[in-house]
């Protein structure tokens, strides 16, 4: 087997089974403030994720999720307040450098390379990792040739990973809503991301299916010492399976703890009550 | 009866091939930025005058032509970064009027620096009939093997580097492609450079048809946006197909409806896209997307 298809057996080994008591926090967001002409999408929001967290952020619809993921992603710029990964704010870096943070994602309405086949998806995940340029690239030179094998290695990992063998080959526009997620979740991952971002994963899905996409978010956070994001509307999903709840209500947090105490928070219960008046 | 038309579906092919070569170039900036750029065969127009100033200093045909390819990709490279990237987010009508723009440029920077006469450019591929045939020149063929080549080369590029692939996540969906670390506005800049290259491949194989001189690439462009259209727009095998297929068209009609095919020459390219955007807007090769709202 190649290098690479090792180095993923390495990273799934050297993951610890059960977390330390007290991890580094890996992200944090400081007083992030968003405006859209008039509305304050984002206001003064901060909380941190610690290493290997599964952290669940809910909120009503139009709350500021997707938005703040948007932040932590560079397509977003805060108006002001700070973002800051492993201790560097990634607001001084240009975009493309976001992947070299180790930062993942997933869309809300899946942003998939619709043209290129599920495969190729999965391989342009792998970009951050190679290094070659272009002339080397137009000539083909050895070495590019054994990035390209690490990339399609990888690449097969995920596909075996997340069960997308049957579909490699087709192109990614023609799959079921379902299966295109999967396929997204394959590209974040490609990456080898330090922080998974995931907005409403369970779209979509029926209950089995949410059952058990519950099961693989903990696996990849298990296995690939990965710390999770998770955005969804999906309350039974979001209280089993992360550690950590931040819920938003226009734009503003209003609680932060564990799932109990989330649940239980009377703001949070009056932002979700209180719905209707939208 | 059977061997004139077998040998207009021949000579169509030849000249087919120059249209796919166009269509070729066409198709690589289309599939990096998703519009069309009408001053495409300026371009190569202006390549060709390169080719044909280094040929004058006395360099070989092949280093002649490797140096204008060379020459060709930067100035792609460097319209992309002077005259479109400050557009980039501007409306499709913006890069129409940016386009015309550099059209004009190209057509009357030829004609100041190079004049407006008639010259003529020199094929590599010599005048010895090939297999002892003369249906086909060895110019055209030439040309067919050419466009092939460039079509294999693009393929692998495009499939089996990673750059390759970086450039075709980049049209894909720019948003994704920078999430993933890659450099979207160079990768714009490198479709440009590529297409400028591809094209001036094509201008240098025209020129020894159509002569060397400005407007050379008129009617030529019309037929490669045709081939285009047939193909697909989004697929180089459509457009080499659809090239080929447009110059037999070309042919037959010239052959069997002679008046129409004389007086009304460009008219029948232009027919061709019109009928093809209108019964099938994808193209043969070219890939319905649907949006999801
Ligand atoms: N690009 C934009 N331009 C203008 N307004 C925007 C933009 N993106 C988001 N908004 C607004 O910002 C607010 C927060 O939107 P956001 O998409 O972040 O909500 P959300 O919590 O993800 O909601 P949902 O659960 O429906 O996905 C909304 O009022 C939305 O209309
Ligand atoms: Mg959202």
């Amino acid at each position: 087997m190649t290098s690479a298809a090792s180095a993923v057996k390495a990273v799934s080994m050297s993951a610890p089974a059960s977390r330390p008591h007290r991890a580094a926090t890996l992200l944090e967001a400081r007083d992030v403030s968003v405006r859209f002409g008039g509305i304050l999408a984002l206001d003064g929001v901060s909380f941190t994720a610690a290493e290997h967290q599964l952290l669940g952020l809910i909120g009503p619809n139009g709350a500021g999720k997707t938005t703040l993921f948007n932040c932590f992603s560079r397509l977003y710029t805060p108006a002001s307040g700070d973002i800051l990964v492993g201790g560097q704010s990634i607001l001084r870096h240009p975009p493309h450098r976001i992947a070299d943070f180790g930062i993942g994602r997933t869309f809300q309405n899946l942003a998939l390379f619709k043209t290129m086949s599920v495969f190729d998806n999965i391989r342009v995940g792998c970009h951050r990792l190679g290094r070659s340029d272009f002339l080397s690239n137009a000539l083909h030179l050895p070495w590019v040739r054994g990035e390209t094998e690490e990339a399609d290695a990888i690449a097969r990992e995920l596909i075996g990973f997340l069960d997308l063998a049957a579909v490699s080959e087709r192109r990614a526009a023609d799959l079921a809503f379902g299966l295109q997620k999967r396929v997204e979740l394959a590209r974040a991952l490609a990456s080898r991301p330090k922080l998974l971002l995931l907005d409403e994963p369970a779209g979509g899905l029926n209950h089995h299916e949410v059952e058990e996409l519950g099961l693989l978010i903990r696996r990849i956070r298990d296995e690939r010492g990965v710390t999770v994001l998770l955005v969804e509307h999906h309350m039974n999903l979001v209280m089993s399976t992360c550690d950590k709840v931040v819920a938003l209500d226009f734009g503003r947090k209003v609680a932060d703890g564990t799932a109990a105490q989330v649940q239980r928070d009377p703001d949070v219960i009056r932002a979700y009550l209180g719905t209707k008046r939208r | 009866m059977m061997e004139l038309f077998l040998h207009q579906v021949l000579a169509g092919i030849a000249t087919g091939a120059i249209y796919a070569c166009m269509a070729l170039a066409i198709v690589m900036i289309y599939q990096a930025i998703d519009h069309l750029n009408f001053a495409q065969g300026e371009m190569a127009m202006f390549s060709t005058f390169v080719a044909w100033q280094l040929l004058e200093w006395n360099l070989p045909y092949w280093a002649a032509f490797a140096g204008t390819i060379a020459l060709s990709f930067a100035a792609g490279v460097l319209i992309e970064h002077v005259v479109l990237r400050p557009i980039l987010r501007a409306p499709a009508l913006s890069h129409v009027v940016a386009f015309i723009a550099l059209l004009a440029i190209f057509n009357s920077a030829a004609g100041f620096i190079w004049g407006h006469g008639i010259r003529s450019f020199p094929s590599p591929f010599g005048t010895q009939p090939i297999f002892g045939q003369t249906l086909v020149s060895p110019h055209n063929a030439g040309i067919m093997g050419m466009t092939l080549l460039m079509l294999v080369l693009l393929y692998l590029f495009f499939r089996h580097t990673r750059i390759g692939l970086s450039m075709r996540a980049a049209a894909a969906n720019p948003e994704s492609a920078q999430l993933a670390g890659i450099r979207v506005g160079w990768m714009l800049a490198l479709g440009w450079g590529m297409a400028a290259a591809v094209g001036s491949v094509a201008g240098m194989l025209i020129a020894p048809i159509v002569f060397l001189e400005p407007n050379m690439m008129l009617g030529i462009l019309l037929y490669g946006f045709a081939g285009a259209v047939v193909g697909g727009l989004t697929s180089p095998v459509g457009a080499v197909v659809g090239g080929v297929l447009v110059g037999v068209i070309e042919n037959l009609v010239g052959t069997y409806m002679p008046l129409l095919g004389r007086e009304l020459k460009l008219t029948i390219a232009l027919v061709i896209i019109i009928a093809v955007l209108t019964i099938r807007p994808s193209g043969l090769f070219g890939r319905h997307i649907v949006t999801r709202v």
